[in-house]
């Protein structure tokens, strides 16, 4: 039986609604029942917040089919972090920092930390490491694409920074 | 690969000590921090040699600081996996780093930095991982221990930091405070006057939640409960404990209520039960794992109603830790099979008791 609604997928949520006396079917994949609000045995349940957390992501990335969207840094996508639940590395939550604040809210009640404060004895050392770690990021691309000559250049600029 | 796990500090079991607040009921507590090293993709997405950096980064830095200078590092990927599983059993690694749901296969570079009362796990789901452990009910303690760690680290290792979100973590639920409080309780009289449903819920309804003796994902046997915060962010460290210490110390009284009752009302009936499982581990010959910690249940139900005298808590849990495959397996200096652990286990537990009852005699 195929989805009332976007008449693709195959309906798995058959709902029988009673208005006024008048008995109506409807029939539904899962997405447009989530899309809906309707909670299926699958997504409803014992208070689970990375369950919660998860199923906000698919949410989303169902309305933004941009779901592959990647880190430029570590190349996670929203689809890999939804498979897994995790992020690949700090960047992620720059480049993700729209979804990832909802989903916050959502888990925590709160996306502004509220604990101990951290201030880095040195930011030179942070910008640092950062840029040695991009830099060794291009150097292992640069070998694999056997660019040697750009190889060479970027292992001068990293023992120039270690 | 092997690694002598002799040189641990205390054994890592320095919290099995009995010495703090309600040790009877609160075997330990652990304040546990989540950080991340900037500049390096996270543990599960860095590469080989990433790990290997984050590692040595950790290792200089250590050498350097107060409370991790003389800490003994072990690197669990270079361990066997019956030495991994043995850190595993005194709560040093989780299953994740012991790489126990792989195949005998420990992930790359990770390792753990172990001093008195304190464990850093290195390339586990995050970077860093410290945690700081305390025998008995001592939440706070563990906590102005772990932050004083937390700020010598945190002052030469550049953390992942976001000035809204707090400290960066691989898995969101983590995110901000990277805190886990959590108390290693023992809740038999809630459970045999079927109050513990009711408390398990009112846990939740406080923000907090509970897992089995060995955390995320293990079950819950012998009435041991691990009970722990939920979210991270946006309330700051002290508050998380304190709803911690708060809701617990409602839990212990309900405990040592439900004691009460369990005397008043079915006093013989407790009493015999009890002293039946104390019957069997002096004597049983075979003792698989869980039947071993349902009777530990009961017999430190039993001490703690000073119905059996004689037996230190300190000695219940040695018997909790050591009672364990791989704990075995070290004792027995061969690899067990399954069987075999249920005769040298029954053989351990009756030693140890029956050593107890002389000195007690």
């Amino acid at each position: 039986m195929i989805c009332d609604q976007c008449r693709e997928n195959d309906a798995t949520v058959h709902l029988t609604q009673i208005v006024e006396q008048a008995v109506t079917q409807l029939h539904l994949c899962e997405r447009c029942a989530a899309e809906r609000g309707i909670e299926t045995a699958g997504s409803g349940g014992e208070k689970n917040p990375l369950g919660d957390f998860l199923q906000a992501v698919q949410q989303q990335t169902a309305q933004y089919p941009g779901d592959a969207a990647r880190c430029a840094y570590c190349g996670t996508s929203l689809r890999d972090f939804r498979a897994s639940g995790r992020v690949g590395c700090s960047q992620c939550y720059g480049a993700f920092e729209q979804s990832l604040r909802e989903l916050l809210r959502r888990v925590h009640g709160s996306t502004r930390h509220q604990g101990w404060s951290y201030l880095p004895a040195d930011p030179e050392i942070v910008t640092r490491e950062i840029t040695l770690q991009q830099l060794r990021e291009k150097l292992h691309r640069a070998v694999q694409d056997e660019a040697f000559e750009m190889a060479a250049s970027l292992r001068d600029q990293i023992r120039g920074l270690e | 690969m092997s690694v002598d796990l002799s040189l641990l500090p205390d054994g890592g079991l320095h919290w099995l000590g009995a010495s703090g607040e309600h040790a009877g009921i609160v075997l330990s507590s652990r304040i546990r921090l989540a950080r991340n090293v900037a500049g390096f993709a996270f543990p599960a997405r860095a590469r080989e040699g990433e790990r290997l950096r984050v590692l040595h980064q950790l290792r200089d830095v250590a050498a350097r600081l107060p409370s991790l200078r003389d800490a003994a590092v072990v690197r669990v990927d270079e361990c066997t996996p019956q030495q991994r599983l043995l850190l595993h059993e005194r709560h040093l690694v989780s299953r994740e780093l012991a790489g126990l749901d792989r195949k005998d296969e420990a992930p790359t570079a990770g390792a753990v930095f172990v001093t008195g009362e304190a464990g850093v796990m290195v390339n586990e789901e995050d970077h860093v991982r410290l945690q700081v452990f305390r025998s008995g009910f001592d939440v706070l303690g563990a906590l102005r221990a772990a932050e004083t760690m937390d700020r010598e680290l945190g002052s030469e290792l550049p953390y992942a930091w976001h000035q809204e979100f707090g400290f960066l973590t691989a898995c969101p639920t983590n995110t901000g405070t990277g805190l886990r409080a959590s108390v290693l309780i023992h809740l038999p009289g809630l459970v045999l006057t079927q109050e513990i449903a009711k408390v398990l819920q009112g846990l939740q309804h406080m923000g907090l939640t509970y897992r089995g003796l060995y955390g995320e994902g293990s079950d819950v046997l012998g009435n041991f409960f691990q009970v722990s915060n939920q979210t991270t962010l946006g309330r700051s460290e002290e508050e998380l404990a304190d709803q911690l210490v708060r809701v617990v110390r409602r839990v212990i009284e309900r405990e040592e209520e439900a004691r009460r009752v369990l005397l008043r009302d079915a006093g013989y009936i407790i009493e015999d039960k009890l002293w039946r499982a104390y019957g069997t581990l002096s004597h049983a010959r075979n003792l698989p794992a869980d039947e071993a910690m349902n009777l530990l249940s009961g017999v430190r139900l039993a001490a703690g109603l000073n119905l059996i005298s004689g037996l230190s808590v300190y000695t219940l849990n040695k018997l909790l830790i050591f009672s364990q495959s791989a704990h075995l397996a070290q004792m027995e200096g061969r690899a067990l099979t399954d069987g075999e652990a249920n005769l040298a286990r029954a053989k351990y537990v009756r030693q140890v008791l029956a050593n107890e009852a002389r000195l007690a005699g």
